[in-house]
């Protein structure tokens, strides 16, 4: 623990920490460009200049200097000032006097630190060096005429995304950051680098010229993209949510976030339904809310009615529509729209118990039908940290690029039962092993029982010398499930079960996945946002909000409770499903106790007291004696990544990512 | 730089190229090299072995040789190194070409001890037997590049033609090496100051004259 003071401030900072951190210990503001805590030190831009004593008579780069026993720092010294005066002036030699008409203006590290530690006027009259733009995909926007070669976004794609696709090439005053060949990035995580950018070298493509950052009402929420949970910013002006950005929770998302999550919002400008709709004559047309809620009640359905939730919904949504269905006398409820019917009698067994943030720690990792690069991204940043600490990993599936080496064990689920001998000893060995059920493994018969019977074999719930490891984790991709299985939104038989019961009245609450072709006799009612296959089968829509619309408690996958803030409001005339569901209760005669969201909000936390304590929630751990003898192939569900959802469906952006990073080759093969 | 050749078309270097491999060779050569360092560390191989691919394709192309994109991945697939780690030592260091050369590749130094002693009068030389800077002459003889200091200094100005320095250069004397190659001759490596051998002064030594011929204490003298 060395001490050391900086500009007279005495601070003792760990072990292996730099002088840059002492100094921010110290409450001291160090300028930096290069240097980034998530990412490895580069020492390159200079900025971050103290002076320290002992050593050599010159202004030193604190990033890359370990704080040691007695130094002595100054950050406020005539040296240091003129070492950054110095610094800025050789940075902006070569950058482009064009913030006007730059999208990084207003939210530039480069404008605030030249405004802060800069001279204040130029000396420079050469001519400026040029770099032809380089072209890095859909998502990223490039004048590498204002790079400054800080190489964030060189060391993110290698460290982070563990996709080496971004280099920089040829040397000194010639030096270029580019992709490799000028090629796509294809990294689901390529979006990070535009946050990481200090200048505007990297922006944004799918929000160029749209907004500046002082125009933008800024709102904390929740991502419903997959079932991570990113802690996400929607930044809005009127009624559009113009982007989204990530918010720091080391905890959930350190501070990432995927691409799906940023770039699918410019769906919600797109195939909204922003008004009901009433099936005549075969054809969907416009009605009156009155008129919507009316044909719904001619129905006359009794207790013959079921509900399946969609992948995004919020817990209020959820338990609105259960109290709705539990007054109407019927309990048939599902959320787990593709027909999937694993057993729930336990939260614990299907639940990401290693946290996301102890997944890092795990030395030895079983992905049994999972495809965490696309399921959620994020979750595989943190098995690439666990492998980078020594950790093995082993995969049953399909062998798919995971950007970190996966020994394959095969394509098959009886493997599950009988693992080879490697791994078994592997798993034996190990002091925090996990297991990480996806999916896919999850609709294979016995799967899910074969894995709980490993983590018996092999003790994954133990004590540890850090605290007690639970290495049993399921990998859900729906933001909703875990909330929704907390409200109990699962029959034993899954979908199956509701269509055996055929119910005269369905409502499909934001559901577009549902196989709707065996509720024929059934009337849909479908409440939701997109115009997706869910509309397209509805017989009547009632038009709801979409997650940045509304608030909402959502439960990761880890099951950690979250709230997301209300940002815009929804087009038209839709409504929050809750005020949808508590009107429509009122014609239907069964009327919800509760006129406000805070009321349907208390009511829900009253049900389930756990959705009321943002963080995470405890399960028990005791998992049920299931069949445990899976055989056969595994597919990963998630067939595009950019297309998971009705919000994505609709993103021009999401649409062309998917065309052309995932279908690119297609493409061209069908244009030649 | 500014007059670098860009690099050539991607479809066609990757049909004339795609199949590159090393010769049985240049193989052996290539695992030998990889051997020198530590299991795990085989991407430190990549500068040996980029040099050779290069030497490979000048032997096919009757050139000097340059690295066209399948090759760079061809040897970082060899050695399990990302294609854009080992695009950026290629692009890094000017003596690999990114873009083909003639048979000779005329790299004329530049740098200010040369500038001093004359450089210009090679490069007007070289312009002179009709080399332009960046460019091949159509007979696909020559290539010229102006290059920063060889570290040859002391034998300024210099030309390295391939893997030969030409030292202690003029103008008739770079028209004399210029005009052999292309006869197909082999002029005399290293300085071109008849009676010189290496890097010696020139007119005999200016100190430590009694040291010449036998061991002499200079220590009373000072």
């Amino acid at each position: 623990m060395p001490k050391l003071t900086v500009d007279g401030i005495e601070v003792e900072v760990p072990q292996g920490a730099t002088v840059l951190q002492a100094c921010e210990a110290a409450g001291k503001e160090i300028p930096r460009f290069c240097y980034h805590e998530r990412l490895s030190i580069a020492g390159n831009c200079r900025m971050c200049l103290v002076e320290v004593k002992p050593g050599p008579p010159k202004p030193q780069a604190s990033c890359a200097l370990p704080a040691m026993d007695n130094q002595e720092v100054r950050t406020n010294s005539e040296m240091v000032k003129k070492a950054r005066e110095g610094v800025m002036e050789f940075l902006l030699i070569n950058h482009p006097l064009d913030c006007p008409i730059c999208d990084q203006g207003g939210e530039c590290d480069l404008q605030d630190q030249s405004v802060a530690y800069g001279r204040g006027g130029s000396r420079y009259d050469e001519n400026k060096r040029a770099v032809t733009e380089k072209y890095m995909g859909p998502i990223i926007k490039t004048v590498m005429t204002r790079c400054i070669h800080c190489t964030r976004c060189v060391r993110f794609a290698e460290e982070v995304a563990g996709t080496e696709q971004i280099g920089a090439i040829g040397r000194g005053e010639n030096m270029q950051i580019t992709s490799y060949l000028e090629k796509a990035v294809s990294s689901e995580l390529s979006g990070n680098v535009i946050d990481l950018c200090p200048v505007g070298a990297l922006t944004s493509r799918p929000y160029a010229y749209e907004a500046r950052p002082w125009e933008l009402k800024k709102t904390l929420g929740i991502d419903v993209m997959d079932a991570v949970g990113t802690n996400i910013r929607f930044d809005s002006r009127g009624r559009e949510v113009l982007r989204v950005l990530p918010r720091v929770n080391d905890d959930v998302n350190e501070e990432w976030a995927h691409d799906k999550t940023r770039y699918a919002v410019d769906g919600l400008m797109r195939r909204r339904l922003d008004k009901p709709y009433v099936r005549r004559d075969g054809k969907l047309v416009p009605a009156s809310w009155a008129e919507a809620f009316q044909a719904i009640a001619d129905v006359q359905a009794g207790s013959s009615v079921a509900a399946v939730a969609g992948d995004l919904l919020d817990c209020e949504t959820m338990f609105a529509a259960r109290e709705l269905l539990a007054k109407m006398g019927s309990t048939l409820i599902e959320g787990r729209q593709t027909g999937l019917k694993y057993d729930v009698s336990s939260l614990a067994a299907v639940n990401f118990n290693t946290t996301l943030n102890g997944i890092e720690t795990a030395d030895a990792i079983l992905l049994v039908g999972t495809n965490p690069r696309w399921e959620a991204p994020l979750v595989n940043t943190r098995i690439r940290k666990a492998i980078k600490h020594g950790a093995k990993v082993y995969g049953i599936g399909a062998e798919i690029d995971l950007t970190y080496k996966v020994e394959w064990l095969g394509n098959d689920m009886s493997l599950l039962a009988s693992l080879p001998e490697a791994v078994a000893e592997a798993f034996k060995g190990a002091k925090r092993p996990a297991i990480i059920l996806g999916g896919g493994a999850l609709a294979v018969e016995g799967a899910h029982g074969a894995a709980l019977a490993l983590a018996e074999t092999f003790n994954l719930v133990r004590d540890t010398e850090d605290g007690p490891w639970n290495g049993f984790n399921v990998l859900h991709m729906a933001a909703s499930r875990m909330g929704g299985l907390m409200l109990g939104w699962a029959q034993p038989g899954g979908m199956a079960d509701l269509v055996a019961a055929r119910p005269k009245l369905l409502f499909a609450l934001g559901a577009d996945e549902v196989d709707f072709s065996k509720f024929d006799g059934s009337f849909k009612v479908f409440v939701g946002h997109h115009g997706d296959k869910g509309a397209a089968a509805a017989d009547v829509i009632l038009p709801s909000a979409a997650y940045p619309e509304k608030n909402g408690t959502y439960v990761n996958i880890e099951g950690r409770v979250q709230m997301s803030d209300k940002a815009v409001f929804a087009p038209g005339d839709a409504r929050e499903d809750w005020s949808i569901l508590r009107a429509l209760s009122e014609v239907l005669g069964h009327k919800l106790p509760f006129d406000s969201f805070a009321e349907c909000r208390a009511a829900m936390i009253a049900a389930v007291p756990a959705l009321g304590f943002e963080g995470l929630a405890s399960y028990d751990w005791s998992p049920p004696k299931l069949a445990a003898s899976p055989s056969g192939e595994v597919g990963y569900p998630i067939k595009d990544f950019y297309l998971t959802n009705a919000i994505a469906r609709a993103s021009a952006t999401m649409q062309r990512c998917s065309a052309e990073l995932l279908h690119g080759e297609e493409m061209l093969e069908a244009a030649e | 730089m500014a007059e670098a050749a860009h690099i050539p078309d991607e479809a066609e270097t990757r049909a004339r190229w795609g199949a590159f491999a090393f010769t049985d060779e240049n193989l052996a050569k290539a695992k030998t090299i990889i051997a020198r360092y530590p299991d795990g560390r085989q991407r430190s191989a990549v500068m040996p072995l980029l040099d050779l691919a290069q030497r490979q394709v000048g032997a096919e192309t009757q050139t000097q040789g340059w690295l066209p994109v399948p090759v760079i991945e061809y040897v970082a697939a060899m050695l399990d190194m990302p294609y854009i780690r080992a695009y950026e030592v290629a692009s890094f260091y000017t003596m690999y070409n990114l873009a083909p050369v003639g048979r000779y590749h005329v790299q004329v130094c530049g740098t200010t001890p040369c500038l001093l002693r004359g450089s210009d009068d090679v490069m007007a030389a070289c312009a002179n037997k009709g080399l332009v800077k960046g460019k091949t002459t159509p007979d696909g003889l020559f290539t010229l590049t102006e290059v920063e200091c060889m570290g040859n200094c002391a034998n300024a100005p210099m030309v390295q033609i391939n893997d030969d320095n030409f030292e202690d250069l003029d103008y008739d004397r770079t028209i004399g090496i210029l005009e052999a190659l292309a006869a197909g001759e082999s002029p005399k490596a290293g300085t071109q100051i008849p009676g010189r051998h290496t890097s010696e002064p020139e007119g005999g030594p200016t100190t430590l004259k009694q040291m010449v011929d036998a061991n002499h204490d200079y220590r009373g003298e000072w």
